[in-house]
């Protein structure tokens, strides 16, 4: 596997000199940690991070952060972007979207290989993590496309896939139809420990409507998308992952009924995690309000009692995941009537802020967010990342966690500005993003 | 007869959040409007100097004629845009056409739109007056309107009807409309479907809903038929024109159900066997026809109180 840990674009501000962060309030899942320490980060990785490595001293030629009042968490790792390169730069550029996620705290990003061409070859994994190495201020790891141009027939070369850095395998946007690709596509990705990604969406069901069914949309007029759009792909692929032994990961799931799905299967003993976008887990089918295009998301906002299900799913692990799904689209495709326009909003700027909501309303500890946006996507796609413990690569951010900002276009990072949350107050920024030892982002 | 009206909107483009004085108003406005139209000289000059553009991006021959006599006979210089397929083809948006069309600086926008929510991303962008003559499945506000009108007419009030609504509620913004209008009046009102064409969550819209056309129609004072595009066949909401009138046209036999004095209205174009039978279309209890000359006086009404709100009027 090519080596993508040096790959940072090199930002002003660091080089591989010595970093003391001290007195920060050390928070790391992967040793479920939640501490007052200091963090030493030296050659690039975490030489230390906790209570015990106060008071040892400072290597010499060291830049000491006092990180009083802020945390120190481990970079975020974000399983779902969209990138508009190659094929649709002018949305955004490996280099735009990572400077949104440097932004975010997002240190690795997990981008989706819809793109023009599809990632569906090694050479294009290669390009991708090549122009990633060049370009990019976080680190970057595609998925490759499940199915040749993602069509939904011919498996992809998975072994070969692999081998040149793909992560995890996925429809991206699109679903599976056929349940025997899924099922040949669980049985052969197990030969190579291959996670298959998938989101679950019947497409008939899907394409009939714009938005979630029920009473909003009834009022507003539109289409609405049940919710077993979602639930009779889920089950399908969840029985079949029982069927099988493949590693299946729902990478979006939006309903009450998604959850108790997984719980079961989980409890069951199969192979499976899922994911929740954070739109799903922040918002409703109500904020759509007068037909506002910057709410229209796959899956669909669904209704309260869903969202609410979702955070429990989240607080109790059977959420293992929560993602930005950063979607970026322009103007020409969001300012159109609400069923013509595209779905999808950015979300690499806004993903730990809005998560932290969660947090500041007591609904989620502090430590399963991170999890859920760090150590636990890292341990699934298998990358050394998602903790502070000693030796790991030095990704992580310095958070204020009571700071408040207020939401708007111009202070986010992503060449496109479809955000749900224009406007939005939250508590809690970003101060300072660092990948391998070296700032990539800082507030001022 | 008040003939200032309380509605001093810049917009309609809906009947959603409309008072009950809002909508009388415009009720009482149109009565004096009939006058008008049933005149020799049928003209006045409240429009007189003033641009309305008809833009309709969906084939209407009936409401985009309704719209413009009923601009000319206020005076306006009324301009039909028919937007075809071709256009949207070429590549330009609503929202590019709307931005051309305002820098034409007309003063009233009427638009037919396949979206729900055309009209208002159309109201977002221009600077001129819009009216919603039809969005997708939202919202038609001058179709509630003029039957309201003649509902009024024919019953003297609309308090404490009952109104049946039946047909494809689904798809139907004729019937969302016509929801919130009567609701707001202080009507009944009831909506008659195969659950197939029903919307999710209809009861939320505070309506009593029925499958059963006997049922539906029992003790109504009056029965609002809607048209049934062929296209339900083809997407698998019912099976067939033949099973749909047997269980859910209007004939005869259902319509005993209602009160005897029920009268009969349809938005049209009607698809007679479909979901109506031509003797009931056409029979003495029917006030479709007399619904179109509504149309154009309510349509008058409303282009009368938008130009008062004007700039420089």
């Amino acid at each position: 596997m090519p080596d993508a840990r040096t790959q940072s674009a090199g930002l002003p501000n660091g080089g591989h000199s010595p970093l003391v962060l001290e007195n920060a309030r050390i928070v790391d899942p992967s040793r479920d940690l939640d501490a007052t320490g200091t963090v030493i980060i030296t050659e690039g990785r975490i030489a230390g991070a906790g209570p015990e490595t106060m008071g040892q001293g400072v290597p010499d030629g060291a830049e000491v952060i006092d990180c009083a009042g802020c945390a120190v968490i481990p970079g975020l790792v974000d399983m779902r972007v969209f990138v508009g390169e190659p094929g649709a730069e002018h949305r955004e550029t490996l280099q735009t979207a990572s400077l949104a996620a440097a932004a975010g705290g997002v240190t690795t990003m997990v981008t989706m290989p819809d793109t023009d061409p599809v990632i569906d070859d090694p050479a294009l994994v290669d390009f991708i993590l090549r122009r990633a190495r060049d370009t990019a201020h976080v680190r970057i790891h595609p998925m490759a496309a499940l199915t040749k141009d993602l069509a939904g027939e011919e498996l992809s070369e998975f072994g070969l896939l692999k081998d040149a850095g793909a992560v995890a395998f996925t429809q991206g946007r699109r679903s599976l139809r056929s349940a025997q690709v899924m099922r040949n596509a669980l049985t052969y990705a197990r030969d190579f420990d291959a996670l298959i990604a998938h989101h679950p969406a019947d497409a008939d069901l899907t394409s009939a409507g714009v938005m979630n069914e029920g009473e909003v949309a009834t009022r507003l007029g539109l289409p609405g998308i049940p919710r077993e759009a979602e639930t009779i792909v889920l089950d399908r692929d969840l029985q079949l992952a029982a069927l099988t032994g493949g590693r299946y990961h729902a990478a979006l799931v939006s309903c009450a009924a998604s959850v108790d799905a997984i719980g079961r299967a989980k409890s069951d003993g199969a192979d499976v995690t899922a994911a929740a976008a954070i739109t799903n887990l922040s918002l409703n089918d109500n904020d759509i309000g007068p037909y506002r295009t910057f709410f229209k998301l796959s899956p669909p906002l669904r209704a309260e009692d869903d969202r609410l299900a979702l955070v429990r799913g989240l607080a109790d692990g059977i959420i293992d995941v929560v993602v930005s799904a950063h979607d970026p689209q322009d103007v020409e495709g969001k300012r159109q009537p609400f069923a013509e326009a595209a779905d999808g909003a950015v979300g690499l700027d806004t993903l730990l802020a809005v998560g932290l909501r969660l947090v500041h309303e007591e609904t989620l500890p502090l430590t399963r967010l991170i999890d859920a946006m760090s150590t636990r996507p890292a341990a699934l796609l298998g990358l050394e990342a998602g903790t502070l413990a000693a030796g790991a690569p030095a990704d992580l951010a310095i958070v204020d966690l009571q700071r408040p900002w207020v939401v708007s276009e111009d202070l986010l990072h992503s060449r496109s500005h479809n955000t749900a949350f224009e406007g939005a107050r939250l508590t809690g920024k970003v101060i300072r993003t660092i990948v391998a030892g070296r700032t990539v982002y800082q507030y001022d | 007869m008040s003939t200032v009206p309380t509605f001093s909107r810049r917009h309609l483009l809906g009947i959603e959040g409309l008072s009950a004085l809002e909508i009388e108003s415009l009720l009482d406005l149109a009565e004096a409007e009939i006058g008008v139209s049933r005149q020799i000289e049928k003209k006045k000059a409240v429009l007189r100097g003033r641009t309305q553009i008809n833009l309709f991006f969906e084939a209407s021959t009936r409401t985009q004629s309704s719209f413009e006599l009923a601009g000319k006979r206020l005076g306006a210089d009324v301009m039909n845009m028919s937007v075809g397929i071709s256009s949207v083809k070429k590549g330009e948006t609503l929202v590019d056409t709307a931005m051309t069309l305002n820098a034409m600086r007309p003063d009233i926008l009427v638009v037919r739109h396949h979206a729900a929510g055309a009209a208002e991303l159309l109201a977002q962008k221009v600077e001129c007056s819009v009216i919603n003559a039809g969005d997708g499945a939202h919202e038609h506000p001058t179709q509630a309107l003029l039957d309201a009108l003649t509902i009024r007419r024919h019953k003297g009030r609309l308090q404490g009807l009952t109104v049946a609504i039946c047909g494809d509620v689904r798809h139907s913004r004729v019937a969302r409309s016509n929801i919130l209008l009567l609701q707001v009046m202080g009507a009944e009102v009831r909506v008659v479907a195969p659950s197939t064409l029903m919307p999710a969550r209809i009861d939320r819209l505070g309506v009593e809903a029925f499958t059963d056309m006997r049922q539906g129609l029992a003790g109504a004072d009056v029965v609002m038929m809607l048209r049934l595009q062929r296209e339900r066949m083809a997407a698998a909401y019912v099976p067939s024109v033949r099973e749909y009138f047997r269980f859910h046209g209007l004939d005869t036999e259902k319509l005993a159900f209602a009160k005897p004095d029920a009268i009969i209205m349809h938005p049209g174009p009607m698809n007679r066997g479909v979901e109506i039978d031509p003797l009931i279309a056409d029979g003495a209890r029917s006030v479709i026809r007399e619904q179109v000359e509504m149309g154009v006086a309510v349509r008058m009404a409303l282009l009368e109180a938008l130009a008062r709100n004007l700039p420089n009027a």
